[in-house]
């Protein structure tokens, strides 16, 4: 069975903000919410870099974990949904969850939470009938056999969605073909610095732009 | 002549613009531009293990959401989690489990600690009808709160199964409105009630005694004891400590409007849960001693009068100022005022 994940390419990223757009827009999200969110370290320093963030669908998931009503469960793709007629609001997922996807409509006395809601991987969640699936969920692409709105429209496939398998396939290959000093985790820069034989490839890299017309 | 000077002037300008050009030339450092390593350091971000590191402090960043105060990554949510799961959620099982069979154990062979002698019949005042109704107020909404309180921990793990899921929704969403809505009048009517009950419960010398006595519970001495024992002083204590950390916490979570953020909810949630856990271990206490444990310890709270005989057991001191006072077998329902109840509870 498939494993989804998402996964961004830090690399890539150019906090374009179209995942952010795009799930809003297939998901018809409540005023306020919105599941995906693009984060900004360093803004405006070379160091810049940028990272799409939303429910991470987690193979040992937090939130179902500490949630009083037992509301979660897991596909059999391995995403996390949760089941918005059980859910009451209690703000558990929210304390418990490491990437801030859970998000609570305000619309009760006191400041009292609504019903959580969250990036379901474009998968809808339990309803009777599909109006009321993408009423209370949003949109189920992956019914239609289709990914994620945020990953398919991501304009330079910095945010890749997909089995695990598959998305960290391609994700390897492109750290391979970047160069890399430790399996990816270190910068382009350091691994250019200090790696073996990535000249030449950086030496591409860097002219990419202007490679594509030298070469056509 | 004039023309040659000028001529000469010129000439020494440009040798010391040279001069400099090839000073500052050898000085400036390479031109960044002209090095393709560096051009593609800046080109492209650095993701790299200090990113990662700074990605959980939740410095330096900018989020596209509104309103987020959130890190990209909070490791406070997983610390937060085994805490409340691993040990908070079993040790209260334990705490209340453990009082229950303590209490049973306790009643199975120690048994009901019952009147030394003869009821007399005469009936003294203890409780008027207003600290009984914010008594059994306060006491309902603690019940109330506790079970909600509790199937909110470990509800998911009977009734769900039990029930099925409709009424489990409807149960667990009851739970909490019960528990949000019911929480703040519990807080007020027990700062009322503390307020009420503060000046016959401080500590007096006597009740170091008791304590050492263990308050008399097991054979037959009675230990000195006024208005309020020190089992009854400590309950108070207990209460406008730990119990004044439940309302506290619980207020935190309850109306998370007023710019409290995700660490103090957190915070909030493991303190509300340890105190309230401990406050029902110990209520568990307290209701056997009330009911099952003494004979004649509920009728006073219930009626609001004692026998003359339970007064002088269990509250000697007490007794010895309000004897006089206790009312005739016959006297039924007397007006009971505040101020009664004053004149009956000198220490």
């Amino acid at each position: 069975m498939a494993q989804m994940k998402f996964l961004c390419d830090a690399e890539r990223c150019i906090e374009c903000n179209g995942c952010v757009t795009a799930c809003k827009n297939a998901n018809e999200t409540d005023w306020g919410i919105q599941r995906r969110r693009v984060v900004t370290l360093d803004d405006g320093k070379p160091s810049e870099v940028s990272i799409s963030v939303a429910c991470m669908h987690c193979d040992d998931a937090p939130c179902m974990a500490v949630c009083p009503t037992d509301c979660f469960y897991k596909t059999d793709d391995g995403i996390v949904l949760h089941d918005k007629d059980i859910c009451i609001g209690c703000g558990y997922c929210l304390y418990a969850c490491p990437f801030g996807a859970p998000q609570f409509p305000k619309e009760e006395a006191f400041g009292e939470r609504g019903k959580m809601d969250k990036c379901t991987f474009c998968a809808g969640g339990p309803a009777e009938t599909k109006e009321e699936e993408y009423e209370k969920y949003g949109a189920n692409r992956i019914a239609e056999g289709k990914l994620p709105l945020c990953a398919e429209m991501c304009s330079t496939k910095a945010l890749l969605a997909g089995d695990a398998q598959t998305i960290s396939d391609i994700f390897r290959e492109r750290v391979v073909y970047r160069g890399h000093e430790d399996g990816g985790w270190s910068s382009v820069e350091k691994a250019q610095m200090s790696g073996p034989d990535v000249s030449g490839n950086l030496d591409e890299m860097a002219y990419d732009a202007t490679r594509a017309t030298r070469e056509g | 002549m004039h023309t040659l000077m000028q001529c000469l002037w010129r000439l020494r300008m440009v040798g010391v613009v040279l001069l400099l050009a090839v000073l500052a030339a050898s000085l400036a450092p390479p031109s960044s531009a002209a090095e393709p390593d560096e051009e593609i350091g800046q080109a492209v971000g650095t993701v790299d293990a200090d990113t990662w590191r700074q990605v959980k402090s939740g410095e330096n960043f900018v989020d596209s959401r509104y309103d987020s105060t959130y890190n990209l990554i909070n490791p406070s949510g997983e610390t937060w989690r085994q805490i409340r799961n691993e040990w908070i959620s079993p040790a209260g099982l334990i705490a209340i489990g453990g009082m229950l069979a303590i209490l049973i154990i306790f009643y199975l062979i120690v048994g009901r600690n019952d009147l030394d002698h003869e009821r007399t019949g005469r009936k003294i005042l203890r409780w008027t009808v207003f600290e009984r109704s914010l008594h059994w107020t306060v006491a309902t909404l603690f019940i109330a709160l506790s079970l909600t309180g509790l199937n909110l921990l470990y509800g998911k793990f009977v009734f769900r199964h039990i029930f099925g899921d409709v009424f489990w929704a409807n149960m667990i969403m009851g739970s909490k409105l019960i528990h949000n809505y019911a929480g703040p009048v519990f807080g007020i009517l027990l700062i009322v009630i503390l307020a009420k009950w503060l000046k016959v419960n401080l500590p007096k010398k006597h009740d170091w005694e008791w304590f050492k006595q263990g308050g008399g519970m097991v054979g037959d001495k009675h230990p000195d004891a006024g208005f309020a024992n020190a089992g009854e002083k400590a309950w108070f204590w207990i209460l406008a400590s730990v119990g004044l950390l439940v309302v506290i916490s619980g207020l935190v979570l309850d109306f998370p409007i007023f710019g409290q953020t995700r660490d103090n909810m957190q915070w909030a949630n493991m303190f509300h849960g340890v105190t309230s856990l401990i406050l029902m271990t110990v209520a568990l206490g307290h209701i056997y001693i009330g009911t099952l444990g003494t004979e004649g310890a509920l009728e006073g709270m219930a009626t609001g009068y004692v026998d003359e005989t339970w007064a002088k057991q269990h509250h000697n001191l007490w007794y010895e100022e309000v004897k006089d006072n206790a009312g005739q077998p016959q006297q039924s329902d007397p007006p009971v005022g505040d101020d009664t109840a004053t004149a009956h509870r000198p220490n």
